[in-house]
């Protein structure tokens, strides 16, 4: 536990003097924040024929998708640079566990999503102000559950991906390519098959999400998709870590 | 302290160690020689519970590598040869966050005692990416030696660092060595004279020589060989010793008055040399044994004919 938190640690400080989670988090806030205020603007104009208050999932919505370049962006180098700057030998001769490693390297980039996620909090109150009964706080919760939970899973599978190249660019891309595909084009396949089709629609990532969790709706199968992504990635992640010892 | 037997390593198809076998006690200071690519690398790497080996078995502080690799990893300080750091920590940053993969209680206290003994002390908060080579390596030697680990693994430690570094870092090597055991490789011959108890020669994966420095000189050698000086011709001189028993050949030296003497037995003959010299009127200036330095010996031993190659002591 203690080898993961100081893995974790250095990996959470490491992204305030990171350049590029600087510009992620300035694309993730700033993205968010526009996204909400148009949809409040909007709001306004149209309230006379769509008499219906914004709620929590005018952030929390475009908050999951931005994941999808977020998650790549954070993950690329955890164990890609490790590798190439040679520090890997550092850690696998130090007295940690491989699967610590990357659980460690997970966590890091996880809670640094997750104080993000904290830091938009901001919207959903301002929004609390403005509309006279508040807001309505399942569809809040469920939201931002949702939200870490795609973010766990797609980290997750980031790391894994991250620890199979020493190059950070190929990661990034590789993760990238595979998100676009769960999110989006495995819904096609899903929609053309007449039966058959259950099994894509079960992987469709965007679904488990978009359908129930942004709406207020918990339901322990969304959790544990999620969840079986995030442990898939991070065992993928371990065997990949091992694998390079043999060579 | 580090015991290996029959250790053996592939790549793929390249078998980079075959059957290693040898030790290394408490407080002493084993020297790896070899020319590049001979497989220390690789066999520190195995030692060090980096990577796992294909055949054979290794313990070091009692534990097996493969097995137990956290605890040998818990007992061993390693410097790996490209000395991995990371540029964008400060030295501080970077011992404490060792210390603390460690579990040492204290880490500020053990980091900042570690500098003192590497030198590091006023460069604790600078970055690591702006240090010079010289600095990085003394930082990566406090990364290995943070935790006082039993056992130190040091892939050629001095390369690198300019000769007063070098003599800093050897001094240091040997201060630790008198406790701890200490496996180092070097391509420096010098260096492995100066600082190793024991010298062990690897080429192309196989031990071909393991004593002491030493002995290596006398060993290899068989039959003393001796040179001479005295002033004046040595010709005559030449002829008289020539026929003395106990002296294969006499030869003139490179310099003038010299005389260089092959010796046919291990004995002592050189009492009985001075005695010939004397006694036929020659001024004798200089009679002495002459070694051959480790480099010949290293030469000859990872010479790619394998009739001198394969010669063990």
């Amino acid at each position: 536990m203690r080898n993961i938190w100081t893995i974790a640690s250095r990996e959470y400080k490491h992204y305030f003097i990171s350049p590029i989670a600087y510009v992620v988090a300035f694309m993730f806030l700033a993205t968010v924040g526009i996204i909400f205020a148009l949809t409040i603007l909007n709001a306004n104009q149209s309230a006379l024929y769509y008499p219906s208050a914004p709620d929590a999932s005018s952030v929390t919505g475009p908050m999951a998708f931005l994941l999808l370049l977020a998650s790549p962006a954070l993950t690329m180098r955890l164990l890609a640079d490790e590798q190439r700057m040679g520090t890997m030998e550092l850690l696998l001769t130090a007295p940690l566990r491989d699967w610590e490693l990357v659980l460690g390297k997970w966590l890091g980039a996880f809670l640094f999503i997750a104080s993000l996620a904290g830091a938009s909090l901001i919207f959903p109150l301002i929004l609390n102000f403005l509309i006279d009964p508040g807001i309505d706080k399942g569809i809040l919760f469920a939201g931002y559950l949702g939200v870490l939970l795609v973010a766990a899973s797609m980290l997750g599978l980031g790391v894994g991906i991250s620890a199979m190249f020493s190059n950070q660019v190929a990661a990034f891309f590789v993760s990238l390519v595979i998100f676009v595909v769960m999110w989006w084009l495995i819904g096609v396949p899903a929609s053309l098959l007449p039966n058959g089709g259950e099994v894509f629609r079960y992987l469709d990532m965007a679904s488990h999400f978009y359908e129930t969790m942004i709406r207020g709706v918990i339901t322990l199968a969304d959790i544990v998709y999620y969840l079986s992504l995030t442990a898939l990635g991070l065992f993928t992640g371990t065997i990949a870590v091992e694998i390079r010892r043999w060579r | 302290m580090i015991r290996v037997e029959g250790l053996t390593k592939d790549y793929g198809s390249r078998r980079a160690i075959n059957a290693l076998t040898f030790e290394a006690q408490q407080g002493e200071v084993l020297g790896f020689l070899g020319p590049n690519g001979a497989g220390k690398t690789t066999t520190m790497r195995i030692l060090t519970g980096y990577m796992p080996a294909t055949s054979g078995t290794a313990t070091v502080a009692g534990y097996d590598v493969m097995d137990e690799s956290l605890e040998v990893r818990r007992r061993v300080g390693y410097l790996p040869e490209t000395v991995p750091l990371y540029t964008d920590m400060t030295v501080f940053d970077y011992l404490k966050f060792m210390a603390n993969l460690r579990h040492l209680p204290d880490p500020d206290d053990r980091v900042d005692e570690t500098l003192e003994l590497v030198g590091l002390l006023d460069r604790a908060e600078g970055y690591i990416g702006k240090l010079s080579k010289g600095m990085r390596q003394r930082v990566g030697l406090a990364q290995a030696l943070l935790h006082r680990p039993e056992v130190l693994i040091l892939d050629e430690p001095t390369i690198g660092l300019d000769p007063g570094q070098v003599v800093e870092v050897r001094n240091l090597i040997r201060d630790v060595g008198r406790e701890r055991t200490v496996l180092l490789s070097t391509h420096i011959l010098s260096e492995a004279q100066q600082i190793c108890d024991r010298v062990l020669i690897i080429n192309k994966g196989e031990i071909v020589a393991e004593d002491t420095p030493g002995n290596l000189q006398l060993g290899l050698e068989g039959a003393a060989r001796l040179l001479l000086r005295i002033k004046g011709d040595t010709a005559p001189l030449l002829e008289k010793l020539g026929k003395l028993d106990g002296i294969q050949s006499a030869k003139p030296g490179a310099a003038l008055g010299e005389i260089e003497l092959q010796l046919a037995t291990k004995e002592e003959m050189r009492p009985e040399i001075a005695r010939a010299v004397v006694s036929g009127g020659f001024d004798l200036l200089e009679l002495r044994q002459v070694g051959m330095s480790l480099e010949d010996i290293f030469l000859q031993l990872t010479r790619d004919n394998s009739a001198n190659g394969k010669s063990k002591e």
